[in-house]
């Protein structure tokens, strides 16, 4: 539409943000079966002070009357809520259709029958390894099992484009074809994510993110396989690597496009941002759209960002500086390098900075809260520190 | 997708728009597709498509530029692409 009216493109406008988020990711429970190593939200133990079933019911109207069409819906394991599938039906006749990421703990035979059966649903189910050796020493014992006979249930219950949701790290990245010919074989879609160095991702992050190498075969990998492939926008820092762009939004829609609501109800810049440098507000009270169009962290992201010393890089406009979570979590300035600038100088950063007063995420859920160590091939086991951590169920009665 | 200027167009039901700031976000319930419309008076076009009889009447009436029109059809062809405009009254 630019022949005779000039207008600047999307991306250009969505900087400024939108009247309400395109898309909101929306964590019901931080209560979770498993402990993945990586986990973005700490999750493990319920919150006691987690919004009730009228409070969601709430927001869901109000996110009707702002058109927000679609929530990704997370966790925690947000299926261990009781009201879980009350609230979903609830959501879908509100016109505020949900695709939820869950582990497969719930999901059997009828429920996916059920799914299948319910329009303006979408299940994203959670794999980090294309073998049960990979994926069970990021994700737990039992995790990749879990997630398979989930998978069967839902393909046997004839659901089309479901979601693999990856997470890519330094252990799979040379499983990608493994990773397409499971959700090809599934009938499924397949989506990869960065690894964030965001909840108990940052105590792994050195270990787990891709190297150097990796994010290029990432990278032409993505360039030669992209179509068909979901990647929630995440991998745009590495647009700096070729010529040829990435599908997608080329730019940080934290707070823009883009924003989390929490299981307590705080609302943050981004899912990857659980921190009070972050956080916007709280939709108990003043409720959610006056979050959304009033916090005045949100205006600040909303104004244009300079890329501070990225300025003179020329792949600035390629790579926008990278994910502020990303930056921040691993105690780099915000207007400069990403972690992993594919031009080397994240690294450079990362040298250069004090790593031992790194800010941590202030919500933490986890079971025991200690860092542990990702030994592959090694199913990590962890001790409940208390009786009543052995099941986040015990404390949902 | 080939549009037929001699008939008539009509947004989808399934559709809904969110007006912003550079136009509307339009939300496809039926394939949950996402578009968007990038001017505010294409907005106001497409919001009011399937009240002429025929595609063409329709254009007509704006008083387009050529050149504008052109981007209309353009975008209208990717909207129909996209079934998120439909044809009939």
């Amino acid at each position: 539409m630019t022949a005779t009216l000039p207008v600047p493109s999307l991306v250009e406008q969505f900087k400024f943000g939108l009247e309400a988020p395109i898309c909101l990711t929306w964590e019901w429970t931080y209560a979770c079966n498993l402990a993945c190593d990586h986990c973005l939200s700490s999750s493990g133990r319920r919150d006691p002070n987690e919004l009730s079933t009228d409070e969601i019911k709430a927001v869901i109207d109000e996110l009707e009357r702002m058109q927000v069409f679609y929530v990704n819906v997370g966790g925690g394991e947000p299926t261990v809520r009781p009201d879980f599938w009350e609230l979903l039906d609830y959501a879908i006749a509100h016109h505020v259709g949900i695709k939820f990421s869950t582990n497969g703990v719930k999901i059997n035979a009828e429920r996916a029958k059920q799914l299948a059966s319910t329009d303006y649903v979408d299940v994203q189910i959670s794999l980090d390894g294309a073998t049960r050796e990979v994926n069970d020493a990021v994700r737990g014992p039992g995790s990749y099992d879990m997630a398979m006979r989930a998978l069967r249930h839902l393909s046997d219950a004839g659901m089309r484009d479901f979601k693999i949701s990856v997470v890519m790290t330094r252990h799979n990245v040379g499983q990608l074809d493994a990773f397409k010919r499971i959700a090809d074989g599934f009938g499924a879609q397949l989506r990869i994510t960065r690894l964030r160095p965001s909840g108990r991702g940052a105590d792994v992050w050195d270990e787990l993110h891709p190297t150097a190498d990796q994010q290029l075969e990432l990278y032409a990998w993505l360039v030669a396989n992209g179509e068909g492939v979901l990647t929630g926008d995440s991998f745009f820092h590495l647009n700096a690597l070729g010529s040829t762009p990435l599908p997608g939004l080329n730019l940080c829609g934290a707070g823009r496009v883009v924003c989390l609501i929490d299981p307590v109800g705080d609302v943050y810049a981004c899912p990857f941002a659980i921190h009070d440098v972050f956080k916007a507000g709280n939709i108990r009270g003043e409720g959610f759209k006056y979050v959304w169009q009033n916090s005045e962290l949100f205006k600040d992201l909303r104004r244009p960002q300079t890329g501070g010393i990225c300025n003179s890089c020329p792949a600035y406009d390629s790579c926008q500086g990278g994910c502020m979570a990303a930056k921040f979590f691993t105690g780099l300035p915000l207007d400069g390098p990403d972690p992993e600038c594919v031009k080397g100088h994240g690294e450079q950063a990362l040298s250069k900075r004090d790593g031992d007063v790194l800010p941590k995420s202030t919500q933490d859920h986890s079971r025991t809260g200690k860092k542990r160590t990702v030994s592959l091939g090694l199913p990590s086991v962890r001790m409940p520190d208390r009786a009543c951590d052995t099941s986040p169920l015990a404390d949902l009665t | 997708m080939a549009l037929d200027l001699e008939k008539p167009y009509r947004l989808n039901p399934s559709v809904a728009l969110r007006p912003e700031p550079f136009g509307a976000l339009a939300y496809h319930f039926g394939n949950r597709k996402l578009s968007f419309l990038k001017a505010p008076d294409l907005v106001e076009f497409v919001r009011g498509l399937g009240e002429h009889a025929t595609l063409s009447a329709a254009l007509d009436a704006t008083g387009l530029t050529d050149a504008r029109r052109a981007s209309y059809l353009k975008a209208l062809d990717s909207l129909a692409g996209t079934d998120m405009i439909v044809e009939g009254a």
